[in-house]
């Protein structure tokens, strides 16, 4: 720990003290008309500027002298399997009754799920877990999963616009409202049931996808997030001045819930789009990973990578704009589907910019362009606040600080994207 | 004048450089040769402060620059013209040649050296109001070395000055080279892939290989060394 | 008389008021090495873009025959469908997918000749996946041909700066192309690496009969590789014919060549 270190961290508790000393140190008491000088403030803030000024040039330090930092998938891949090697040095010992302790050692995390029976019984083990879980907690604790799981299809919807495409979109909850309100309409003007919306959904979600894609063909970076930020404004407000067709910000109210053949009691009922959310999860992921391995998806991430080589190879860049717009809403349009029918009453004011921005928050939180990352940022994003009320109101502050760190520290997210390998040995 | 000490500079985990010792002394050309990837253009980044050595030492004239930061090496009179030109399309020649002497408050010598870069390269001075992106390659490495010219460096880091240039121009270029060596006594570090005329234009080589130097003499020596004509210089 | 593949004819680009390319006429024929050459900013690049689609050209035609005999003319085609009609480039400053694999690169290259949609990749039925199993080989073979295969998985950007350069021809490789035009391939090359990408372009035509027109700035390698120069000043044609009229051309030498 140097000198300059040292100055630094002073200098910037001084700053501190200085920017926040109207806040922290200054009480005006209005009705008495009297001002209380907290000077004791003073000192915590200094000292906690002092300390966290110097840990964070630490670590700054550490990373531009290459000490921790993850260059890429490689390295995060290397930081699981030094992970796993403890796990795999107790599993190695259980599995193969080894004792030797050294040989056990070299069992990566990686070899660990090459091993079969382990990558069914995890597997196993996981669709047990979800298949119990709504009949182990209470239907509210069940309500709150569903919600984070339709956060998951929302974030890998995102994912195809942002993480392969490489498309900034910034008005993506404007598609989950396009869904929602698919089924509050279909239901509001002509009494047509979840199931029949819910295809709806998908159809409608891409229609709007395609809608916004055409005019932002030539646009791309700053441009686009903002002409993407406009659709999402312009789609609530719609919805909120059209009253006749929407009913305007009153909302859509008493939407049913999805049937199955018999009416549902409330508590089946949650559990019931449990299910529904998690065969979507699936489906999603599914149809996701197909994508991103084949024709379609190299495309789109060659499109990502280099607008004008991808032409020179082949791409239609038009075709490929508009198919990762409409593939991207499909899946909101899903989600805003099952949305409705799961809270029953529907209104603009839950697809704002502020959703969208969540969305976003979870996508690149979790590692953009990697599947369980997305799945893990999104069930961070929405989980956490729900689990740690306490932290509620300091919600964005929490996210805010989390990405700031994140984007220093680890830009690739929590679990990076860790291209595919092929083999090349067998061929030669 | 400078002296490089066992430096090693890692991208993340990669080693770039392997203890890297070299010295350049005042009012010489001396030039760095290797493959690609040998860690040519990683030296001049170290010196120039832009990529932190991991251990070892650089010292300028004495003085120990390896952890300052990029803009208190220039201030010291070491500047860079980096690879693939680095100009500022938007700005104008006259607007990029100004950010050159960014650190100098000396008026009238700016305007004398502003005179001399235009009397290096005429063409500049014919097109001193249009913006830096729309020169051609030539001109706009022309630019680049003027605009280090302007920073009134003693020391000049060159790192592939011929890259993407026509014949003519490279040729024209190395001269004027020469020129600012012996007119101004401007040390030069020339980092080049074209060896056969980095070597023709210096006094001294270094050869680099895998970020080590594996040899160095002066430029008649290394020119006719059999070796070295076999790896470097394609003949 | 062999096919001209590519047909230039009295064709000129005009940016805003700068004549970039003013009154060019060329062609390419079947199976030969051409180099286009002459000082930067004579708008060779810029050529290059018109006969690959980036640009529309402001006057003139281009036009493209395939194996068949057939003409098409390529004025203001998009780029992918002038990929399709069998022309592949490289560029200037690398453009690789970067942080994509080798392997994927080479893979994007085989797009045009793929056939697979989205319902294809979602359901993926035989003839997809015996598809997407034969791009893997192919994109290996062409990997391998050129002495890449041992950075198939590494992503792009960490290759060194000769196997980057090798790479984009590999990948323009994988659009089967009949003209591969090499926008400077040599520029960062050491002499040695130019030796040895002259060899690969050489191997290239022969072995697979692909047509080659490229630019370049190293003389030593334009000379011995083309068999024919077309020479670009200040958006004119100023010269053309083989290396030996071309080298020697007194109009050639002063505005390019030197001495």
């Amino acid at each position: 720990m140097n000198k300059k270190y040292i100055r630094s961290s002073i200098l910037s508790a001084l700053w501190l003290i200085l920017l926040t000393f109207p806040i922290m140190v200054i009480k005006i008491n209005t009705t008495a008309a009297t001002v209380r000088w907290r000077w004791g403030n003073l000192i915590y803030v200094g000292v906690g500027g002092f300390l966290f000024t110097l840990v964070w040039n630490f670590f700054l330090d550490r990373r531009n002298r290459g000490g921790f930092k993850a260059a890429g998938g490689e390295r995060a891949e290397s930081a699981a399997n030094r992970m796993g090697g403890a796990l795999g040095s107790l599993l190695g010992r259980i599995l193969r009754g080894k004792t030797d302790a050294a040989s056990a050692e070299k069992v990566s995390l990686k070899a660990i799920f090459a091993h079969k029976p382990v990558r069914f019984s995890s597997l196993g083990g996981l669709v047990l877990l979800a298949a119990l879980f709504p009949f182990l907690v209470s239907f509210y604790q069940v309500g709150i999963v569903t919600s984070a799981l339709m956060f998951v299809i929302l974030g890998l919807g995102l994912n195809i616009v942002i993480g392969y495409g490489g498309l900034l979109h910034l008005g993506y909850a404007a598609f989950y409202a396009v869904g929602a309100y698919n089924y509050g309409l279909l239901y509001l003007h002509w009494g047509w049931p979840f199931w029949a919306a819910l295809p709806l959904g998908a159809v409608s979600g891409v229609l709007f996808g395609l809608l916004i894609g055409i005019p932002v063909l030539r646009l791309r970076g700053d441009y686009l997030a903002i002409v993407t930020l406009a659709f999402g404004e312009i789609m609530r407000l719609l919805l909120e001045n059209l009253t006749n067709l929407t009913k305007g910000p009153e909302g859509i109210a008493q939407i049913p819930r999805p049937g199955f053949f018999v009416e549902l009691s409330l508590q089946n009922s949650a559990r019931y789009l449990y299910f529904i959310a998690i065969l979507m999860v699936v489906l999603t992921i599914f149809v996701i990973r197909r994508l991103e391995d084949s024709r379609i998806g190299r495309a789109l991430e060659a499109m990502r990578e280099d607008e004008i080589a991808a032409q020179a190879m082949g791409i239609d860049i038009t075709r490929t704009k508009l198919i990762t717009f409409a593939l991207g809403a499909l899946w909101a349009g899903f989600a805003g589907v099952v949305l409705a029918g799961k809270t029953t009453y529907i209104n603009p004011g839950s697809f704002t910019l502020m959703e969208s921005v969540m969305i976003l928050v979870a996508v690149v939180l979790g590692g953009t362009g990697s599947i369980p990352g997305v799945c893990l940022g999104a069930l961070l994003v929405t989980l956490i606040p729900e689990y740690f009320r306490a932290l509620s109101d300091y919600r964005m502050l929490v996210f805010g600080a989390a990405l700031v760190i994140m984007s220093i520290f680890r830009p690739q997210g929590i679990i990076p994207r860790i291209r595919k390998r092929y083999s090349v040995g067998e061929q030669l | 004048m400078l002296k490089v000490d066992s430096i090693h500079t890692y991208y993340g985990n990669i080693r770039a450089l392997d203890g890297i010792s070299l010295e350049v002394r005042e009012g010489e050309i001396i030039t760095l040769i290797g493959a690609n990837g040998a860690g040519k253009s990683t030296t001049l980044m170290s010196i120039s402060g832009i990529t932190k050595p991991r251990s070892g030492k650089i010292l300028f004239e004495g003085k120990d620059i390896t952890s300052l930061p990029p803009h208190e090496i220039v201030s010291l009179g070491i500047c860079q013209v980096p690879e693939g030109r680095r100009i500022f399309p938007q700005l104008s020649v006259l607007e990029n040649l100004d950010m050159g002497a960014y650190l100098r408050h000396d008026k009238e010598g700016i305007k004398a050296d502003l005179d001399y870069v235009f009397e290096l390269f005429p063409i500049l001075s014919n097109r001193r109001h249009q913006s830096g992106g729309t020169l051609s390659g030539g001109e706009q490495q022309m630019l680049a070395i003027s605009r280090a010219i302007m920073a009134k460096p003693r020391l000049l880091l060159l790192d592939e000055p011929s890259l993407g240039l026509a014949p003519l121009i490279v040729r024209q270029i190395f001269s004027i080279i020469e020129r600012i060596n012996a007119e101004h006594g401007t040390t030069i570090f020339l980092v080049e892939q074209n060896a056969n005329m980095a070597l023709k234009l210096a006094h001294r080589g270094y050869v680099l290989q895998n970020g080590v130097i594996v040899q160095t003499d002066t430029s008649e020596a290394l020119l006719a060394d059999n070796k070295i004509k076999e790896a470097y210089l394609g003949l | 008389m062999s096919r001209h593949i590519l047909d230039i004819k009295d064709f000129s680009m005009v940016f805003g008021g700068l004549r970039a390319v003013d009154h060019v006429s060329m062609h390419i024929r079947e199976g030969e090495i051409a180099a286009l050459i002459g000082p930067n900013g004579a708008g060779k690049t810029t050529l290059f873009n018109c006969v690959t689609g980036v640009y529309m050209p402001t006057k003139g035609n281009i036009s493209v025959s395939s194996a068949e005999g057939t003409v098409v003319k390529t004025n203001g085609m998009k780029p992918n469908k002038i990929t399709e009609l069998g022309l592949a480039r490289t560029f200037q400053n690398i453009r690789l997918f970067s942080t994509m694999t080798a392997l994927e690169n080479v893979m994007i290259g085989r797009h045009s000749r793929l056939k697979a949609n989205i319902f294809g990749a979602i359901f993926r039925d035989r003839k997809t996946q015996a598809e997407e199993e034969q791009v893997i080989t192919d994109s290996l073979a062409i990997l391998r041909n050129l002495g890449l295969e041992k950075y198939a998985n590494e992503t792009a950007s960490s290759l060194p700066y000769g196997a980057q350069r090798l790479l984009e021809i590999a990948r323009a490789m994988a659009c089967e192309p009949q003209l591969l035009l090499l926008d400077e391939p040599a520029a960062g090359m050491n002499p040695l690496e130019t030796r040895e990408l002259e060899r690969t372009i050489n191997r290239i035509r022969d072995e697979q009969g692909i047509t080659i027109l490229l630019i370049e700035h190293d003389m030593s390698l334009v000379m011995s590789l083309s068999e024919r120069i077309y020479v670009l000043d200040y958006g004119k044609l100023i010269a053309e014919g083989k290396p030996e009229e071309v080298k020697n051309n007194a109009a050639v030498i002063k505005a390019y060549l030197g001495e």
